[in-house]
C-alpha cells in the first residue's frame, strides 16, 4: 500500500534504514533517503562514505542486508527486476575498456534499448535514429563507428551517458561522471548532463567528489561520511562551515575546509 | 574420410564459435581446465565401469556449469574458479589414474580424440551441439555482445546477464564435450583460441570475427585432414595403426610413470 502512496506522493526512491556489507567492511549503515520525481540529487562526501554504494542500491546492483529500498513503487526486496533495472539508467565510474574490444560507440548506445527490447527482437529503425541523435547530442556523431576502446576517457563517458539515456530512464544514476577529466571536458559533460536533466524529466542522482559542482547543478545535496548520511537540504542549507567541518574531519582533529567566502561563491 | 571432414566442419564452427566468447571475455584458459575435467570423468567411468564418454560429458558440463557461480559468489575473476577446475580436475585424473589397473587406452582417446574414426553418433552428436551454437549466437547476439562488452552494464540496462554469462559457459562445455570424441581434449583448446585470435587481429565487428573464426576453424581442421585424402584407405589403416601405437606409447609411457611412483 505503501509503495502506491509514495509514487501518488511523487517520491520515486525510498530508501529506509539500508545496510550494506562487502563481507567484513561495512558500506552503508543505516541511510534512509527519499528522492522525489524531477529532482536532481548530488550525493557528495569523501572517499570510502558508501556514496557508490548507495548509488548501485537503487539499481540493485548492490545488495542491501538489512532495511527497505522501494523504487518506482516497486520493492527491491527480492532484488531488482531487469525489466526495472530497464528504466535506471545507470553510468558506473570510468572503467579501462580493452582497445580491441570488438563493438564500437553506436553498439554500445544502443546497448541501452537492449532492456526495452528484450530477448528475440532486434533494434528497429526507430531504436538506431534515437541512438543517432543522441550521439549527435553528446557531440560524438563522427566517432559513432569507431571502435569504443580507441576513444578517449572524456568520450568514453559520454558515450556511456548516451547510453544510460537510450534507456529513456525514469531515473539516471552518475557515479563520478567527471572523474579524471580536464576542466574544459568536465564542464562540457556538466553541461550536457544539465541539459538532459532539464529537457528530460527522469529524476537524477549524481555521485561527485566536487562541492563546487554539485552545489551548482543539484537542487539536493546529500552529505555522506562512513556510511551514513551526515546531513540532506538544499545546496544553501547544508554546505555550512560547521556540517563541512565534521564532514572532512579525518579522525585526527584534522580536516581540509574550504574558506567561507568560496563556500558562498558554489551556492 | 567423409566422416572426418563432416566432423572438421561441425566442430571448427562449434568451436571457433565459442572460441570468440572465450576470448573476448578473457577466458581462454577455460577450455584447457573443461577438457581436463573430460579426462577426469572418462577415467572414472573406465574405473567405475560405465562408459567413459558418460564420464566425460558429466564432468566437463559439471565444471562448465560450476565456474560462473563459483565465480559470483566468491566474488572472483572467472579466471581464477577456472584455475581451481583445471587444479582439482588434474588432480583427480591422476588419482583415478593410479586406482586404474590394466591399459586406460578407452579414457586416454578422450585426450587425443581420433577425427577419422568419427561414427554417426558422434556426428549427430557434434551436429546437433554445433546448430545449437549457431542457434544462441544469432538468437541472443544483442545479450552477448552486451555480456562479452561489460557485465556490469548488460546487468544496468536490463539484460538478465548471470544468467547469459552461465549460459555461455555451459555451451562451452556442450561443445568441448561434444568435440571430444573426434578433436580431442587436448586439440580441442588450440581449435577454441587460435581461429578466434586470429579473428580478434582483423575486425572490431563482433559479427565479423564470429564469421572470420568460423571460416579458419573449419580451414584449419579441413588443412589438417587434406594430406590424407590421396591415399584415403590404405592410409585411414595406416594412421589407425598409427593411432594405436601411438596410444601403445602413452600407455607404455604411463605404465612406466607408475611402476616408477611405485619403486619410489
Amino acid at each position: 500500500m505503501t509503495e502506491k502512496k509514495n509514487l501518488a506522493d511523487g517520491v520515486v526512491i525510498e530508501i529506509e534504514k539500508a545496510v550494506v556489507s562487502y563481507r567484513e567492511d561495512v558500506a552503508l549503515r543505516g541511510v534512509s533517503l527519499s528522492v522525489s520525481r524531477g529532482s536532481f540529487v548530488g550525493i557528495v562526501g569523501p572517499n570510502g562514505a558508501g556514496k557508490t554504494t548507495l548509488l548501485t542500491i537503487v539499481n540493485g546492483l548492490g545488495k542491501i542486508i538489512q532495511g527497505r529500498v522501494e523504487v518506482l513503487g516497486h520493492s527491491l526486496a527480492r532484488g531488482c527486476p531487469a525489466s526495472l533495472r530497464a528504466r535506471i539508467g545507470y553510468v558506473p565510474q570510468m572503467q579501462n575498456i580493452d582497445p580491441r574490444m570488438p563493438v564500437c560507440a553506436r553498439e554500445v548506445v544502443m546497448m541501452g534499448r537492449y532492456g526495452h527490447l528484450g530477448f528475440f527482437r532486434r533494434p528497429s529503425r526507430d531504436d538506431w535514429e534515437l541512438v543517432d541523435a543522441l550521439l549527435e547530442k553528446v557531440g560524438l556523431a563522427h566517432l559513432a563507428r569507431r571502435p569504443i576502446g580507441h576513444l578517449s576517457g572524456g568520450e568514453q563517458q559520454r558515450v556511456a551517458i548516451a547510453r544510460a539515456l537510450a534507456q529513456e530512464p525514469e531515473i539516471l544514476l552518475l557515479d563520478e561522471p567527471t572523474a579524471s577529466l580536464d576542466r574544459r571536458v568536465k564542464e562540457e559533460i556538466l553541461a550536457q548532463v544539465s541539459g538532459f536533466h532539464k529537457a528530460g524529466n527522469h529524476t537524477t542522482l549524481m555521485v561527485t567528489h566536487e562541492m563546487d559542482i554539485a552545489a551548482r547543478l543539484c537542487d539536493w545535496l546529500v552529505l555522506m561520511k562512513a556510511g551514513r548520511i551526515l546531513a540532506q537540504g538544499k545546496p544553501e542549507d547544508v554546505l555550512q562551515q560547521e556540517i563541512l567541518k565534521v564532514l572532512y574531519e579525518n579522525g585526527d582533529g584534522q580536516y581540509y575546509l574550504p574558506r567561507q567566502r568560496r563556500i558562498a561563491n558554489w551556492i | 574420410m567423409h566422416n572426418a571432414f563432416l566432423a572438421g566442419l561441425l566442430g571448427g564452427v562449434a568451436c571457433s564459435l565459442i572460441g570468440v566468447l572465450v576470448v573476448t571475455m578473457h577466458i581462454s584458459f577455460i577450455g584447457v581446465a573443461i577438457s581436463h575435467a573430460a579426462f577426469a570423468g572418462a577415467l572414472l567411468g573406465t574405473l567405475l565401469g560405465f562408459s567413459p564418454v558418460a564420464g566425460a560429458s558429466a564432468f566437463s558440463l559439471a565444471a562448465a556449469s560450476i565456474i560462473g557461480p563459483v565465480a559470483d559468489r566468491g566474488e572472483f575473476n572467472p579466471d581464477t574458479p577456472i584455475g581451481i577446475i583445471f587444479s582439482v580436475m588434474i588432480g583427480l585424473a591422476f588419482l583415478f589414474m593410479g586406482l586404474l589397473p590394466g591399459p586406460k587406452t578407452e579414457a586416454l582417446e578422450i585426450l587425443w580424440g581420433s577425427i577419422l574414426t568419427v561414427g554417426e553418433n558422434d556426428l549427430v552428436l557434434l551436429g546437433v551441439v554445433c546448430a545449437l551454437v549457431v542457434g544462441a549466437v544469432t538468437l541472443f547476439f544483442k545479450e552477448i555482445q552486451a555480456v562479452i562488452f561489460q557485465r556490469e552494464v548488460a546487468l544496468a540496462v536490463g539484460i538478465p546477464a548471470h544468467l547469459v554469462f552461465y549460459g555461455m559457459l555451459f555451451l562451452t562445455g556442450l561443445v568441448i564435450t561434444a568435440s571430444l570424441r573426434s578433436i580431442g581434449g587436448i586439440l580441442i583448446f588450440n581449435l577454441i583460441v587460435n581461429p578466434a585470435a586470429a579473428a580478434y587481429q582483423l575486425t572490431y565487428s563482433l559479427k565479423k570475427m564470429f564469421a572470420l573464426a568460423g571460416f579458419f576453424g573449419v580451414c584449419s581442421c579441413w588443412a589438417g585432414l587434406g594430406p590424407l585424402v590421396p591415399v584415403q584407405s590404405p592410409q585411414r589403416s595406416n594412421h589407425c595403426s598409427g593411432c594405436r601405437s601411438g596410444f601403445r606409447g602413452m600407455q607404455h609411457y604411463f605404465s612406466e610413470a607408475e611402476s616408477e611412483r611405485v619403486e619410489v
